[in-house]
């Protein structure tokens, strides 16, 4: 059982790692932000994301977000097994955050005083004090607001990092996220052409390691520090009892299947930050794949399955070619169906006899 | 599960249904050490039915053939689904394997974490100790006995020459407006309330065994009927809230899945009872057939 002040322990780190910052501030940048533009967004649950421009209008500005910090019991699989979650924003994964390259991301995060937890978020795309980490831990009852330069395009992943045990435990209970960076006039192909998308959807993959009982059965816990020593002991084992898309098995399967149609060019942003992942879209392909997520390499072209590393956010350009039901999954087939990493989307359209055709239905082999 | 609780049957029997367990127990009676669960005797019916497996025609997928059957002979099928404590019987005597199903499940819950073997054996089992002659229910019998809780194949699944992908889709949304509430876990016996025939828990979350096999049938082009069939015996036919194709030693519908959409909560399974020449007569007998 972890306490209150346990957690606050985690707190002293950070505010350590804040003091070792030397004094940065250089007035004169600070007198060019203040002339800047800036626009606020509300941010949308995933798999879907805020509307933006894939081209950049005007010049850099300062983009301002604010995300509510959530520690809530959520439902992880079909048996009703719970997860005593911490989010941002309420959901797993947080809301997806776009901006352009040169802009500004201004965070306000807020950890309410209902929560029991230190929290802070780290910023892969971010520069310095930790990723702002360093510069955003909070306890219930306090905000704080952080501003960084996107500097680098491409998908990044965020996270919580409150110190010490606390960081890999916060992560596999729910808190990380993704933000993308455009390059102000847009995506390009390995060509350097231009190229758009039609759709967007944000799939965080989370790992998560939920202890059982004598029988096998899974636990749950009263509060999130209750199940704390047991949590650690299985996430020691390096093996996760679910490995989930947003959340929760079937959270983009059904009702909630991701849908598309012939014709239409989607992105999908997909973000890991603890665990190696391996997405794979059945009966689809790659188009342009930007495995490492950053923008300013090259894309691959006509994958059949990404890599996205641990700890990081990559994303795939796909244009449907074929109407269907088509499942994305995390091509270890194991962590797809028996673990949950399984999403659907559901594309309508005209079928291309020319690109597949059942030649011969099945029927009883043919004797002579 | 005595036989002497017919209280329980609801008031809603339908004409053709009677409940028998307490006559047969009465002439079965003493050399029975396993008591012999509740049944309910369908003495005739019929209904129009998709029949399983899938048929192609040309070529392309079509829809299940609906055809009316009639009932032939006397059905007698357990009023509930078989319980876990009565396969936990089977599992104590050493003739069956545990049910895959460790969550804490109510004592009288069905049995769950079944595969069809595992129905089997518990037949074999249940028929020695009880001295009668039980199996698991065909689909058409099934089918006949779950009355207006038989859902059967999708309603408005598309077959459409020339888009493969209709059948699909329309088959996935068919899945999805089923509207399942996400509850899995097993409950009491009767939870799921009694269909029209007096009979209990029919498409709830639990899925149940058929001894019917998944075939697949190509019809004749000019609509003269079967051309050929492909009988496969290692996969049969489930029913509950929508029809289900698994293999045979598949115990949890998560790992089975009926094609890319929602598999079956949990498989079990109910029984019927054949009777030999003179327990016919006997039911004849005692007015019931």
């Amino acid at each position: 059982m972890i306490t209150r002040r346990e957690a606050l322990f985690g707190a002293a780190i950070g505010a350590a790692a804040v003091a070792a910052l030397p004094a940065f501030s250089a007035t004169v940048t600070k007198a060019d932000i203040r002339g800047l533009a800036r626009e606020k967004i509300a941010l949308v649950a995933p798999p879907f994301v805020h509307p933006h421009d894939q081209v950049a209008k005007g010049g850099p500005k300062i983009v301002e977000f604010t995300i509510t910090i959530e520690e809530k019991p959520l439902v992880i699989d079909a048996d009703g097994t719970t997860l005593n979650a911490m989010t941002y924003n309420g959901s797993i994964p947080g809301p997806l955050m776009v901006v352009h390259q040169d802009d500004y991301l201004e965070l306000t995060l807020i950890n309410p005083d209902t929560n029991s937890l230190a929290h802070n978020i780290d910023f892969h795309a971010a520069t310095g004090g930790l990723g702002g980490g360093g510069l955003t831990l909070i306890n219930p009852g306090e905000q704080v607001t952080l501003r960084f330069k996107a500097t680098r395009t491409g998908t990044f992943v965020y996270h919580c990092a409150p110190g010490g045990a606390m960081i890999p435990w916060h992560v596999v209970s729910g808190m990380s996220g993704a933000i993308m960076v455009l390059p102000r006039d847009g995506l390009r192909n390995d060509r350097g052409e231009p190229v758009k998308y039609d759709k967007i959807f944000y799939i965080g993959e989370s790992d998560f390691y939920i202890p059982r009982d004598e029988k096998g059965n899974f636990k749950s816990y009263e509060s999130a520090g209750d199940g704390y020593d047991d949590i650690v002991k299985v996430m020691r084992g390096l093996i996760p009892t679910h490995v989930v898309f947003n959340g929760k098995v079937g959270s983009l399967t059904g009702d909630n299947a991701m849908k598309a149609k012939v014709g239409e060019t989607v992105l999908i942003v997909h973000s890991q930050a603890n665990r190696d992942t391996r997405p794979h879209l059945i009966g689809g392909h790659g188009d342009y794949v930007w495995e490492q997520g950053k923008f300013a390499n090259p894309p691959a072209k006509d994958l059949e399955t990404w890599f996205i590393r641990g700890g990081s956010a990559g994303s795939a350009l796909y244009t449907f070619l074929q109407p269907g039901i088509y499942a994305y999954v995390n091509h270890n087939l194991i962590e797809a169906v028996e673990l949950g990493a399984t999403a659907h989307f559901m594309v309508e359209g005209q079928w291309n006899d020319d690109l597949m055709t059942q030649v011969e239905a099945p029927k009883p082999i043919a004797t002579n | 599960m005595s036989p002497f609780i017919l209280k329980v049957l609801p008031v809603a029997l339908a004409a053709a249904a009677v409940p028998v367990g307490l006559s047969l127990q009465a002439v079965f009676g003493d050399r029975q050490p396993h008591p012999v669960a509740m049944t309910v005797v369908l003495l005739s019916g019929s209904i129009i039915y998709p029949t399983p497996g899938e048929f192609l025609k040309e070529g392309r997928p079509q829809g299940n053939p609906r055809i009316e059957r009639q009932l032939s002979r006397p059905l007698e099928i357990m009023a509930y689904q078989v319980g876990a404590a009565d396969y936990a019987d089977c599992v104590s005597a050493g003739v069956c394997q545990p049910a895959q199903e460790t969550r804490a499940i109510p004592s009288n819950a069905p049995v769950t974490g079944v595969s069809y073997l595992d129905a089997n054996a518990y037949a074999r089992w249940y028929s020695q100790v009880t001295g009668g002659q039980w199996r698991l229910p065909s689909d058409e019998e099934w089918a006949f006995a779950a009355a207006e809780r038989f859902a059967g194949e999708f309603e408005g699944v598309e077959n459409d020459a020339n888009n493969p992908a209709r059948r699909w889709l329309t088959s996935y949304k068919a899945e999805v407006d089923l509207n399942r509430k996400p509850d899995p876990m097993p409950k009491s016996r009767g939870s799921f309330g009694f269909n029209s025939l007096g009979l209990a828990d029919f498409s709830g979350n639990v899925w149940e065994w058929t001894s019917t096999c998944y075939v697949r049938t190509t019809l004749a082009a000019d609509g003269s009927g079967v051309a050929s069939s492909v009988d496969n015996c290692g996969v049969h036919v489930l029913e509950g809230l929508h029809r289900a194709y698994m293999s045979n030693f598949v115990s949890d519908g998560k790992s089975g899945g009926c094609a890319v959409g929602t598999p079956p909560d949990n498989l079990g399974f109910r029984l019927v009872r054949d009777h030999s020449g003179w327990a016919s007569r006997i039911l004849g007998w005692l007015g019931i057939v």
